[in-house]
């Protein structure tokens, strides 16, 4: 399945825009990313191995946080993850 | 950064925003539609070690609408509709913009805190009574949450092709 990196995360995948993982579920193919590309890891994860609070993570159109399985949901070729970090702010 | 969210010194980066005049003036305009709230949008074009190249700007909906006055917020379902629109047209996201009704176009400590795309541009613009006054652009540089800093970026307002070279620019 297809994984979509964020503009700042592009300098660890290798100025990639999107890649290719293989795996069952969404912790598998996050987890597979970051196989590939160990350096991405901290940028996602805390230290006890949760998704970073400003790092949202979508299947096709769905947040993640919000499936009933999580990141233990099923996952098939013809889906894709796209990592957004988030965008806000203010004065 | 001190605690109370002001910088002991401003760092200007080598590296530009280009933007055509026409895109310019639609964020700026964005900004009066919504006065007194907050306007938000994305930036869509290119990165190169130069700076940032605008090509196009997508507006956002602020989904802040308990505080649209001073806060602003992009849903990520938007975030990820505007990639791929960007994507199929070769063009990446390399910034955001948003306006500060009746405020100066200088980030926040809100700003920086929220401010988590590294190598992108966030562009302010001071709308004021419902006019648009200085539009300024900051990089987000650094590597990581922990280094992570914003940067004076000098905004370089181009004309269309057509016309050739640059209108003016605005340092900010």
């Amino acid at each position: 399945m297809k994984i979509f990196i964020p503009t700042p995360l592009r300098v660890y995948t290798g100025k990639l825009n999107t890649v290719e993982v293989g795996g069952a579920t969404i912790q598998e193919a996050l987890g597979g990313l970051t196989t590939q590309y160990p350096d991405l890891r901290k940028h996602l994860f805390t230290d006890d191995g949760k998704l970073r609070s400003f790092v949202n993570v979508y299947l096709n159109d769905e947040d993640i946080r919000y499936l009933d399985a999580k990141e233990q949901t099923a996952v098939s070729d013809k889906d894709s993850l796209s990592i957004i970090p988030s965008i806000a702010g203010g004065y | 950064m001190s605690e109370d969210g002001r910088v002991s010194e401003r760092v200007q980066t080598e590296a530009l925003l280009t933007i055509p005049d026409g895109l310019y003036e639609t964020i700026r305009r964005h900004g009066e539609r919504t006065y007194p709230h907050e306007c938000c949008g994305v930036l869509l074009g290119t990165s190169s070690e130069d700076g940032n190249t605008v090509e196009d700007a997508v507006e956002a909906g602020n989904t802040r609408t308990d505080s649209a006055h001073n806060r602003y917020s992009i849903a990520p379902q938007e975030l990820i509709r505007i990639q791929r629109q960007g994507r199929e047209r070769g063009l990446d996201i390399v910034g955001f913009y948003h306006s500060h009704p009746d405020h100066p176009a200088q980030w926040s400590k809100t700003d920086f805190e929220e401010a988590h795309w590294i190598g992108c541009s966030y562009v302010i613009t001071n709308v004021e009574q419902g006019t648009a006054q200085v539009t300024n652009s900051f990089l987000l540089n650094g590597t990581s949450e922990e280094d992570k800093r914003f940067e004076d970026q000098r905004v370089v307002v181009a004309k269309p092709a057509l016309s050739g070279g640059v209108r003016d620019e605005t340092r900010c």
